[in-house]
């Protein structure tokens, strides 16, 4: 009843009755081009210009960014991250490229792949893409990578590959619609910096309710 | 909430005098104004994505129905159910319904504007449905009993002390001045009931027709943890939201939060379609978007169908001289400032309703910061009309521009009475030239001197000089 | 302050003709929302300035005016076209000095600091910003410091400023600090509602800034009392 209702408002306000078959082409038209608007050109870099536009920007959000030289790099910066912060838990994605390390440099840390709870005070996830234009990460949901390990605990260590780093959030949707043509995962986060608030008094805190860290370890591949 | 819009005389009197909201405005306004300035600096384009953003929305309303359907089908194909709404009415009742459905105690919430132009908490505790807000800033509200000051700094009216009293009242903690043990506190607090809530709320800025996609933008994380963590997630929203693709849905974020607090982009872009995939291991089982009209579909094609491009990021009231002189409240219901003085009379009546639009100055500051170039001046005055046609402007001003109206219709007699008037008050206004007191303009003199013409009219000097070089 | 108007567009070489038939703008009425008294001034006013190359007024609020005419008929109106006719010759006095008739022979001194505020319909209707501190910058002497938020309105509003006296108020009160502020002696703008609202306010707060509008200034017509300086006998003089 409602539906038709506000349809019919809509309609009128138009001047118009139910959209013709041609309207409702050309509007599909449209969203199949997926055709962009202004990108701004301070994305349109190489991409050397793109790495070091995504490492201005990410550090500009108050993300941590760690070097790492080769993948095998990973476990032992972590766990330098961890011991140096008196972590001894870490909550992991299992994403094959992860799964795949020696992750002995751990040492005692405890490492559990899961979904995270509350009380886990750090997880580590990968990412699918870097975007140069805001220093922004773009993660999203799938059985390896349980959406709360990017929300619940205190910090999120996250790795991404300087050969995943794109210019455009544009970019960013292709990569996506490549690895995922038929739907969108349930969720795609774009994650910029960890969490924040000014609710108080209008004084920017970090670590509100999601991560009050956001480590990102990258990886030079390029 | 309850409507104190009539009152907005009296609410603004009590503001302009509550010494804290007044130190509170004024620290504010070199907050998100100046942010925005800077970060527009870096963006060269800012001023074309303005425009193809206003563009863009205007394609939008045109096509309204036929993206909505695409967006429903789409949330349908991928597991989702969508809930049309006319009335605030009719969607309290499909959230409730939802509740009762999946037999809710408890509802986390995120930040949603919608929710509260329909009351929504009030009407789930009335009906055994505790909601929680999650924001740090609609919590401490929520605890306070109070209601948001702003669009997306909703505490914006309270200061640190006000948060302690609230906290150490409500989690029997020792007071601290500090916001980010505050904030910490907040944070333990509201972990627990994140985790056990049944069902989570949140808004949305933008609904995606081509993938059925709704999304959240916070800078807290707390609107995903809320739609993360219970069993169903509810996605409470209005029609005009929906964009056609995730490149259009694109633009309006490089707008939004560079208008709205001044940063390159908020922390947390987030975007869910339909309840978790059969494979994932956590994300809500039922997903709902609830589509509420409340009055938008009429605005299409009327004079206010510009307010339907409307972002919510509040840049009109950050850099509103009224709002930043008696805040938010003083506006007497949900959306203040410019939109909302736009927004209120058409959802709450523009009898009750009718100083918003007359409380500006028309100085366009508005306008000149909207990132999607919505005329709100001309949008006010248009109510104005609405309000002159119906008879609901006051008889002092209708008398008044009636009598005015004669005299500016007939020059003889205009230029007669511009003269007697220079002369009754240079008369009154003694030697210094300074009118302390002007009858039938106590609201002038009640502040400031009126300044008393210089002799004759300009009209009179011009005419015996122009005789005077025939 | 009409004369020193008079006065500049002479020195720039045209001839200046004060139609009798003109009275207000209609800006009353357009912001109250009478739509019809509105459209009866808009006619009138379109034809007092019948035949005119130019329309120019020293106050960006009316002439604004003049430029929403074509808002107030509908498009098959005939005086619809008329009305975008007379917008497309109407010019705040600092805009046309400057961006029609590239006149810079300003032939002015004024010893002081001064202090400019951007008068809302001017700047954001008319894109009046850089015009008169370009002509000012011709004055010999003057200095011009800038005040925090030159841009801000200051509350006057035409009937804002009576129907919400206490919120205009706060406005001018934030306005008249940012005056004092800036060091300025003397407070300069383009639009006499504005000044006539800060004057006042700086009066009753005991401020000793002056008030000028920018015509004067321009015009070298500074003898003349600043606004609500006047010694006042000609109350009895008329």
């Amino acid at each position: 009843m409602s539906k038709a209702e506000i349809l019919s408002n809509i309609r009128h306000g138009l001047g118009r009755g139910s959209a013709t078959a041609e309207q409702k082409k050309a509007a599909m038209k449209r969203i199949q081009a997926h055709k962009a608007t202004i990108i701004p050109k301070r994305s349109q870099l190489d991409q050397a210009g793109q790495i070091k536009l995504f490492r201005e920007m990410a550090s500009g959000a108050a993300a941590e960014l760690i070097d790492i030289h080769h993948l095998s790099q990973l476990p032992a910066a972590v766990s330098e991250w961890l011991k140096k912060h008196d972590f001894s838990t870490l909550v992991s994605a299992s994403d094959e490229c992860l799964n795949e390390l020696d992750w002995a440099a751990l040492g005692d840390i405890q490492r559990e792949q899961r979904i995270a709870q509350s009380g886990d005070v750090a997880s580590l996830t990968t990412s699918m893409a870097g975007i140069a234009e805001t220093g922004t990460l773009m993660l999203y949901s799938r059985p390896e990578s349980p959406t709360t390990l990017n929300f619940l605990p205190d910090c999120h260590l996250v790795l991404l590959k300087e050969s995943d780093i794109v210019g455009s959030y544009e970019d960013a949707w292709n990569q996506l619609r490549r690895k995922h043509p038929d739907s969108m995962p349930r969720t795609v986060n774009m994650i910029t910096g960890p969490s924040r608030s000014a609710d108080i008094g209008q004084k920017l805190q970090m670590g509100a309710h999601g991560p009050c860290v956001l480590v990102i370890f990258v990886l030079k591949d390029v | 909430m309850q409507i104190k819009s009539p009152q907005f005389k009296e609410n603004a009197r009590i503001a302009l005098k509550n010494v804290e909201l007044q130190e509170a405005l004024s620290q504010f306004k070199y907050g998100f104004p100046v942010n925005r300035a800077n970060a527009i600096k870096r963006l060269p384009e800012f001023e074309e994505l303005r425009d193809e953003a206003r563009d863009l929305k205007n394609h939008i309303i045109q096509n309204l129905d036929i993206y909505l359907e695409q967006f429903e089908s789409k949330v349908v194909e991928n597991g989702g159910h969508v809930h049309w709404c006319r009335t605030g009415d009719d969607a309290n009742q499909a959230i409730l319904d939802i509740c009762k459905q999946v037999n809710a105690k408890t509802v986390t919430k995120g930040k949603s504007m919608v929710s509260e132009e329909i009351n929504l908490n009030d009407y789930l505790e009335k009906n055994g449905v505790q909601p929680i807000e999650t924001d740090l800033g609609e919590y401490i509200l929520q605890l306070r009993d109070d209601h948001p000051s702003h669009i997306i700094a909703p505490a914006i009216h309270l200061n640190v002390d006000d948060v302690s009293e609230t906290f150490h009242e409500h989690h029997k903690r020792p007071k601290t001045g500090d916001p980010q043990a505050l904030m910490k506190e907040a944070r333990e607090v509201l972990r627990k009931q994140f985790v056990s809530a049944d069902v989570g709320i949140t808004g949305a800025n933008f609904l995606v027709a081509e993938t059925g996609s709704t999304i959240i933008v916070t800078n807290e994380g707390n609107g995903d943890l809320t739609q993360t963590l219970p069993k169903t997630h509810i996605v409470i929203t209005s029609i005009e939201k929906v964009v056609p693709t995730l490149e259009d849905m694109s633009l309006f974020l490089r707008l939004l939060a560079r208008s709205a607090t001044g940063q390159e982009f908020t922390v947390y872009n987030t975007l869910s379609t339909g309840p978790k995939r059969d494979t994932d291991q956590d994300g809500p089982e039922n997903f709902h978007v609830v589509l509420v009209d409340n009055g938008r579909s009429e605005m299409v094609g009327s004079e206010f169908q510009d307010m339907l491009r409307c972002i919510r990021c509040s840049s009109c009231m950050n850099h509103c001289p009224v709002y930043g002189a008696v805040g938010g409240h003083s506006y007497g219901w949900v959306y203040p400032g410019p939109m909302g003085s736009v927004l209120t009379p058409k959802m709450i009546g523009i009898d009750k309703a009718a100083h918003l639009p007359n409380a500006s100055t028309s100085c366009g500051k508005c306008e000149e910061v909207c990132p999607v170039r919505i005329p709100l001046p001309k949008l006010m005055r248009h109510w104005r009309e609405k309000e002159f046609e119906k008879h609901l402007t006051p008889k002092a001003v209708r008398f008044g521009i009636a009598g005015w109206a004669f005299f500016a219709k007939r020059p003889a007699i205009y230029r007669w009475l511009a003269r007697s008037s220079a002369w009754f008050m240079s008369s009154i206004a003694g030697k210094k030239g300074r009118i302390k007191k002007l009858p039938l303009a106590g609201g002038w003199t009640d502040w400031r001197d009126m300044p008393a013409p210089q002799g004759k009219t300009f009209m009179d000097q011009w005419k015996a000089k122009q005789k005077a070089g025939e | 302050m009409a004369f020193a108007t008079v006065k500049l567009l002479e020195a720039a070489g045209c001839t200046v003709e004060v139609p009798e038939k003109q009275t207000c703008c209609g800006q009353p009425a357009y912001n109250s929302g009478d739509k019809s008294t509105t459209a009866d001034i808009a006619r009138q006013t379109i034809e007092a300035f019948d035949g005119y190359e130019y329309v120019v007024g020293p106050s960006g609020s009316c002439i604004g005016m003049l430029h929403y005419y074509p808002d107030v008929f509908d498009e098959d109106d005939p005086w619809k076209a008329r009305a975008e006719n007379l917008k497309s010759r109407a010019f705040e006095i600092t805009q046309f000095l400057t961006d029609i008739v590239d006149f810079d022979k300003i032939n002015a001194a004024f010893e002081g600091t001064i202090t400019y505020h951007d008068s809302c319909s001017g700047l954001r209707q008319l894109g009046v910003k850089e015009q008169p501190r370009k002509l000012l910058s011709k004055v010999a002497n003057l200095t011009l410091n800038e005040m925090e938020e030159a841009e801000t309105c200051c509350g006057f509003g035409g009937t804002f400023c009576v129907k919400y006296p206490d919120i205009s108020n706060r406005m001018v009160s934030n306005k008249t600090q940012y005056i004092s502020d800036s060091g300025a002696s003397t407070l300069v703008g383009g639009d006499l509602g504005c000044l006539l609202n800060m004057a006042g306010k700086l009066k009753r707060e005991g401020k000793t800034i002056e008030a000028r509008h920018i015509v004067e200034i321009l015009a070298d017509m500074t003898d003349t009392p600043a606004i609500g300086e006047a010694d006042y006998d000609l109350a009895k003089a008329l």
